[in-house]
């Protein structure tokens, strides 16, 4: 029995039961295959360092409790952020830190590169994703977003936010174009163009209008900041033309700031 | 002397070499066991029969995500409280932050109103559901060790969350704020047991003025790395 008062449109409850069900079977499909999945070739390093210390747990807190001697071998069974999860000849297994890990060599007597992230991968790296936060024309709005770089100085970006106003409610998506003049710069202030399309709702205790899906362009510019290891900061300006279907198109500004990864 | 012995000894082997080809020729053998066509060249006459180590290098199995579900509690203000579920997803970006993202679900009640007033009804029942997503940034505060009896440690962390997203609910998207503490305990090193609490806000005027919300949620979840 439909009773609504405030409003006219209504979620139909069974379409978020099924999406919810579908969610929850994927996580315990990835579950099941997890707890299956057994690897047996892993990456074997020599320790050239005076030693190796093997910590109880992936952080620089946890205590050593076992050291291994120079010129003894390990097996690297996993990574997880900075840290390696190995093994010992003895069946001893604890985590070490990526400092450390430089400085062992691989069987052939090369030395093993662990690499950490930092102010060239900013510059470099391939991909990027982030969550940005801020006022889009008098809403709030919510926007991740996923870069591929072309190069350095070219990358190429999908965003989808969801905006959230008094008046109305909307979702967003657009593919952008972003330039940086200097991306080796820490403080990187790059320009950007991109099309898509917004798809708004207006809240219907207000008036009764309609849904609209319109086509939008937009230009805008801001700053990409360097903030520490695989983190970086963002704040950026976007002017938007909305081609509606009426006779004048609509013009929004949007201020947006937010964090951001690379990997 | 004893160089030049060595010396003497190559040359005559040099010089044997051909000529035993020559004599394999020479007695139709040649064709079959020709060598293989070296690109040494000629001066060089050890050969480093020395077999190289075959090395394996597999890549090293990076686990940064983290996937899982959960169920618990959610007080929605005004709406009593009923049972809440759902999944999160989340990257550790370094030993102490993580992004997360969470999508949930809950069911509002009755509010004091509706129930004291009979049958009047502030919303319909489908608009009773309350649905949310939010994408937070996360940090370990306190890692730790924790001992279960003598011979058994598991790794813990306790964490603070906070972040954005939306709430539908009474027949609205809700801007959302969420703040919470969690606490993961590692049963493996890839398999977690998650104890949190969250606090999610947005404001609602369906009761007259509007006003900030506060709705409360404590859940069990289980995740694994991946």
């Amino acid at each position: 029995m439909e009773r609504s008062i405030t409003t006219i449109h209504s979620t139909p409850q069974p379409t978020n039961r099924v999406w919810l069900g579908c969610l929850v079977a994927v996580v315990l499909q990835i579950f099941l295959a997890a707890s299956g999945y057994a690897a047996d070739d892993y990456q074997t390093v020599t320790v050239a360092d005076p030693y190796l210390e093997m910590r109880t747990g992936p952080g620089r807190g946890y205590p050593i409790f076992n050291v291994v001697d120079r010129g003894d071998s390990v097996d690297v069974l996993k990574q997880r952020t900075e840290w390696y999860q190995v093994r010992t000849a003895n069946g001893k297994e604890g985590w070490v830190a990526r400092e450390q890990m430089e400085l062992t060599l691989k069987p052939d007597g090369s030395a093993v590169s662990f690499k950490e992230a930092g102010i060239e991968d900013f510059t470099n790296a391939r991909w990027e994703a982030g969550l940005l936060a801020g006022d889009f024309g008098g809403a709030n709005i919510i926007s991740l977003y996923g870069s591929y770089s072309l190069n350095p100085n070219i990358s190429v970006e999908l965003w989808g936010s969801q905006i959230l106003g008094n008046f109305s409610n909307g979702w967003m998506g657009s593919v952008n174009i972003v330039h940086e003049a200097f991306p080796e710069w820490r403080f990187s202030p790059f320009f950007t163009l991109g099309a898509g399309a917004i798809h708004t709702e207006p809240k219907s205790t207000i008036i009764q209008g309609q849904d609209r899906t319109d086509q939008i362009g937009h230009v805008g510019g801001g700053f990409r900041i360097y903030a520490t290891r695989r983190f970086l900061l963002r704040a950026e300006y976007k002017s938007y033309v909305v081609f509606t279907s009426r006779d004048e198109n609509e013009e929004v500004e949007e201020w947006k700031v937010g964090f951001a990864f690379f990997f | 002397m004893e160089s030049r012995f060595r010396v003497l000894f190559l040359v005559v082997t040099i010089l044997s070499l051909p000529g035993c080809a020559a004599t394999k020729n020479l007695f139709g053998f040649g064709q079959e066991e020709a060598p293989p066509p070296s690109s040494e060249p000629p001066g060089q006459v050890i050969d480093p029969q020395v077999e190289r180590r075959k090395i394996k290098e597999p890549a090293i199995d990076r686990e940064d995500f983290e996937i899982g579900a959960y169920a618990g509690i959610m007080a929605i203000e005004d709406f009593g409280s009923d049972v809440s579920y759902g999944v999160r997803l989340a990257y550790h970006i370094t030993e102490g932050f993580f992004v997360e993202g969470t999508v949930g679900q809950s069911e509002g009640g009755l509010t004091s109103f509706e129930i004291l007033s009979g049958g009047a009804r502030l919303i319909s029942d489908s608009e009773r559901t309350l649905t949310y997503y939010n994408l937070n940034l996360g940090y370990n505060i306190l890692p730790g060790e924790v001992f279960i009896g003598e011979g058994r440690a598991y790794n813990t962390n306790l964490y603070l969350i906070a972040g954005l997203g939306s709430t539908r609910f009474a027949g609205d998207d809700r801007f959302t704020v969420n703040v919470g503490a969690g606490y993961r305990f590692l049963l493996t090193d890839s398999i977690a047991l998650h104890l949190d609490f969250r606090d999610h806000l947005f404001d609602i005027d369906l009761l007259g003025e509007e006003k900030t919300a506060h709705n409360l949620e404590g859940h069990l979840g289980l995740t694994v790395f991946f």
